[in-house]
């Protein structure tokens, strides 16, 4: 990727602050997501990731500070309000409901209902076309169902039912896909998989923020890194002109973006 | 959200302080002019212990004496009456009226004696009848026989083809009681009298337990009629199980075929009688009980007179009386009008 | 909400199109256990409905007039009354909640209606309604008690249990209304008609399809879909959108009312508005539920199963007592039915987590 200047922004936060009593999570916090980027968040535990994370993707709001998506200012009262601006979020391990099958999970909040006095009166679910779009979303994303697609999602194993929740987010997601340490609890292979989907809708132009601790992860398939320390961004790097090393000594604060003759991105907010 | 539960347990707790702490005061006021007298039944749910409670209510007040009653959870519910028992001692009762439910409470009735009140016991006899100074209640082996005569003589020649609707399989007394007096009243020979189900009679067809209520009367009924449709003769627990069971005949169409015997004498199942739901009830009489329970505490009071028990037996019969529209010879009863003057409930 | 279909846009990978197949579904080999395990997990009817079909088969070779269509007539109608409280604390259930206050709720229901018919003298048929009423409030306020006061429902309905029999008791101070003095209407799913040589009862029809209603209800519509999803995970379902408190909410109102029809049933069953008679069967009715495959844990589990659950503890009542077994067995039996339908569910959660 260039580093010219003509990169259009797709979600900008501006002077973030959130505070819960007496801690404060978001100290005029910022951030940045260019169109067709993966950007990596990093942050220390406290650095004021998860409170960034959820303003966000509209589960929380913050007390101070503007979003904007696509240049226009926004306020997300809920994830629901997110949604519906085209923001979807993969939340940490509260990603699927194993009791329900594949289709009925990637509609979960939004199912379509059979047009007409069955669906309006009945509120009947039209659940052979739910069936075949989730079939095409899964597709799209290089999942092929060889198995029956109305099978429990419990039945699954992880990075699969991580595949689901993520097939849902790029069907819905028009503006950006959030994702919360989606391998965590994944093994070796299986995060390789989810790795791969995450490219896969990347390249089809939407931004995918990635949280994530897995720094080989990060550099394997993030373009930028934004560091979150002490409730603010204090520097957002690209991957390919900052080492591994480095990235953690600024997460943890034994060395300023100064020192690395990058810009200090809290420094100028002040 | 639990913070929210705390604030609620605090204000559940303090309405509970505060309400005991009423109740408290007020029984007090109460006791301080008026002899205490503590009424223990078994369960709130039985329209017999309701109007046994109500009986003893109106005699306390004719005597001058404060009653307070205390329930429990069932019919062997033996924990909450001890509970019950030390309660009323501890706040100075002078008479304990309890329907037992178990011999677990001896014990401590025993305390309560030592402590200088007098214990009646109500509706069934202890083990120990002389752990009571007292006790009245329906000797439930005659209301047993004295449908058992009537159904004898009722079914005359027909060979008979008996089953039985019991309460439960934990063989409490007024349970086998009436069991046994009925097969004895119907000249069957009951090999052990202080187990149900033992008999070796040919006549006998079958059993089913019914938890004494309708729905369990209509289950225990249709599964003995699956077992042998050739049945003649129900003896049931209680008047609510005959209820029951007659549903089951109706649906199986045999109500021609199956006479109902049922013990126990409450309105509803006098009605039962004179409807044809039931054939012949013992009555019972829950509100004699009651009241002269409560004038034996005042005998006791004023001048220590024992409660006398009658001839041939540990306790004062308070009386069964056969309720019938079909008076057979050889048996007495009475009809159902007479019933129906005499009913409780 | 926006329903908008999403056209989702081809893959445009630049580079290599990534053509390898991530192969949602078995690519392990399973075992003999396993291929069962995924099966019931499946397909959870599988389990009940075998051991339905297995005690049916063994009764009728070892207990004589048992295989008989009008003793499965009898079994089914000796069953409704606690399959049909069993329909909504299937629903209460799913949502990972409990209900302890089932049939109380359902004699206070009954014996309303039987007071309002009776020593009211209002119209039957208004009667009635009122008394479905009575049981739509007493859920709504279990529903309350949960949503607004946030006391878990096991709790919550404990002291509803306590209430609804206490004001139960006080209304008919513990007595039956007797046979005769009990309108026909309120007795009407009594009643019987013969087919195929047996008697059946309207009764046994309106459980019947109740059980159609509801189970297609649950798979075809979105509230069934949220009552799922919210007994699994309620963060989750919150955080996707789902209006939780509305879904809890209107599960225990629609509780309510079921159980308001099964007042009616059970009157037609016993003759009489009794304020005592089936006490027991909320216990009964949560065995009916568990045995049937339905999870404690929420989130999982058939409507229909319910059903076989309550079938299944039928036939053995049945059986064993045609067989000529001590009464004491059959409680014996139906407590190991529960250990072992609990047993099989911890198995399954198991092997899905």
């Amino acid at each position: 990727m260039t580093t010219n200047t003509e990169h259009t922004l797709v979600m900008e936060a501006r002077g973030l602050v959130k505070r819960y009593g007496r801690v404060v999570a978001l100290d005029h916090a910022d951030f940045e997501i260019r169109a067709g980027e993966i950007l990596a968040v990093v942050g220390d535990t406290g650095a004021g990731k998860s409170s960034l994370i959820q303003c966000l993707a509209g589960a929380s709001q913050p007390d101070e500070g503007e979003i904007f998506i696509g240049g226009e200012q926004v306020v997300l009262h809920s994830p629901t309000d997110a949604r519906e601006r085209g923001i979807e979020t993969v939340f940490q391990s509260l990603a699927v409901s194993p009791g329900l099958d594949i289709a009925s999970n990637v509609f979960l909040g939004r199912e379509l209902r059979r047009p007409g006095f069955a669906g309006s009166v009945l509120r009947m679910l039209d659940k052979k076309r739910m069936r075949a779009e989730a079939l095409e979303a899964m597709s799209h994303l290089g999942l092929q169902t060889l198995q029956d697609i109305t099978q429990p999602v419990e039945t699954l194993s992880g990075g699969q039912r991580q595949g689901v929740a993520i097939a849902r987010a790029a069907a819905f997601g028009s503006k950006v896909v959030i994702l919360d340490e989606p391998t965590a609890a994944l093994g070796v292979k299986e995060s390789a998989r989810v790795e791969a989907l995450i490219k896969e809708i990347s390249a089809r132009g939407i931004p995918v923020i990635l949280i994530s601790h897995n720094m080989p992860q990060i550099f394997e398939i993030a373009d930028r890194i934004h560091i979150q320390r002490l409730g603010r961004r204090l520097a957002i790097v690209d991957t390919k002109e900052v080492r591994m090393s480095d990235t953690v000594s600024l997460m943890v604060g034994a060395v300023t973006p100064a020192e690395l003759g990058l810009e200090d991105q809290a420094a100028t907010r002040g | 959200m639990r913070t929210r539960l705390r604030r609620l347990a605090a204000m559940a707790a303090a309405a509970t302080i505060s309400i005991t702490a009423l109740a408290g005061c007020s029984s007090q006021s109460a006791g301080t002019d008026e002899p205490l007298v503590g009424l223990i039944v078994k369960t709130q749910d039985n329209p017999f212990y309701v109007k046994m409670a109500e009986g003893a209510k109106r005699e306390a007040a004719k005597q001058g004496f404060a009653l307070q009653s205390a329930t429990g959870e069932g019919q062997s519910d033996v924990d909450s009456q001890i509970k019950s028992i030390e309660n009323f001692i501890a706040r100075g009762a002078k008479a304990i009226l309890v329907t037992p439910a178990g011999d677990g409470i001896i014990p401590a009735l025993k305390k309560a004696r030592d402590a200088g009140i007098m214990v009646i016991a109500l509706d069934s006899p202890l083990g120990d009848p002389h752990v009571a100074d007292g006790t009245f209640a329906t000797d439930n082996v005659q209301a047993g026989v004295l449908v058992g005569q009537w159904a004898k003589e009722a079914l005359g020649d027909t060979p008979p083809r008996i089953a039985t609707l019991d309460l439960s399989t934990d063989q409490i007394p007024v349970d086998v009681q009436r069991n046994q007096g009925f097969l004895e009243g119907f000249g069957i020979d009951t090999a052990d009298v202080t187990k149900m189900w033992d008999e070796k009679d040919s006549r006998l067809v079958g059993h089913e337990v019914t938890d004494a209520n309708e729905a369990g009367g209509r289950q225990g009924m249709e599964k003995l009629l699956q077992k042998d449709p050739t049945i003649n003769l129900v003896y049931t627990i209680n008047e609510p199980t005959a209820a029951g069971a007659y549903q089951a005949i109706t649906a199986a169409g045999k109500q021609d075929q199956i006479t109902v015997v049922s013990v126990d004498g409450g309105c509803p199942g006098v009605k039962n009688v004179q409807d044809g739901v039931i054939d012949a009830t013992s009555m019972q009489f829950p509100l004699k009980m009651a009241e002269q329970a409560v004038q034996a505490v005042g005998a006791w009071l004023k001048d220590g007179t024992v409660p006398k028990n009658s001839p041939d037996l540990d306790f004062t019969n308070t009386g069964v009386t056969l309720i019938t529209d079909q008076a057979q010879t050889g048996v007495e009863s009475e009809d159902t009008a007479w019933g129906l003057e005499n009913c409780w409930g | 909400m926006s329903e908008e279909t999403k056209t989702v846009p081809a893959a445009t990978s630049g580079g290599s199109p990534k053509t390898w197949l991530v192969q949602i579904g078995n690519e392990e080999r399973l075992g003999p256990v396993q291929w069962v395990e995924r099966r019931m997990l499946t397909r959870p009817l599988i389990g009940p409905a075998t051991v339905l079909v297995l005690a049916v088969i063994v009764f009728s070779i070892a207990a004589p007039n048992f295989g008989s269509l009008q003793n499965f007539s009898l079994i089914l109608q000796q069953v409704q009354v606690i399959a049909m409280l069993g329909i909504a604390q299937t629903l209460i259930i799913l949502t990972a909640g409990i209900d302890l206050s089932v049939a109380a709720l359902m004699l206070l229901a009954q014996v309303a209606m039987g007071r309002f018919a009776v020593a009211m003298g209002l119209p039957v048929w208004l009667s009635l309604v009122l008394g479905l009423v009575v049981a739509v409030a007493c859920g709504a306020l279990n529903g309350f008690i949960v949503t607004k006061l946030s006391i878990p429902p096991f709790i919550a309905t404990l002291g509803t249990l306590s209430i609804f029999y206490a004001l139960n008791l006080f209304i008919s101070d513990g007595e039956s209304v007797p046979y005769a003095d009990v309108p026909p209407l309120f007795t009407w799913l009594g009643t019987g008609f013969k087919l195929f040589g047996a008697t059946f009862t309207y009764g046994q029809v309106v459980t019947v399809l109740m059980f159609v209603v509801f189970a297609y209800i649950l798979r075809n519509t979105a509230w069934g879909t949220h009552i799922y999803a919210v007994g699994d995970n309620v963060e989750a379902a919150r955080l996707t959108g789902i209006p939780v408190n509305r879904v809890l909410m209107s599960v225990y109102v629609v509780a309510g009312l079921i159980i308001g029809i099964t007042s009616w049933l059970l009157i037609g069953r016993i003759g009489s508005i009794s304020p005592t008679a089936g006490v027991e069967y909320n216990l009964a009715s949560i065995s009916a539920v568990v045995i049937g495959g339905t999870s404690l844990f929420g989130g999982r589990g058939r409507i229909m199963g319910t059903l076989l659950g309550a079938l299944i503890v039928g036939v053995f009542s049945s059986g064993l007592s045609l067989v000529g077994l001590d009464n004491l067995w059959q409680e014996f039996t139906i407590g190991i039915l529960i250990i072992g339908a609990v047993a099989v569910d911890q198995r399954l959660r198991k092997v899905g987590r």
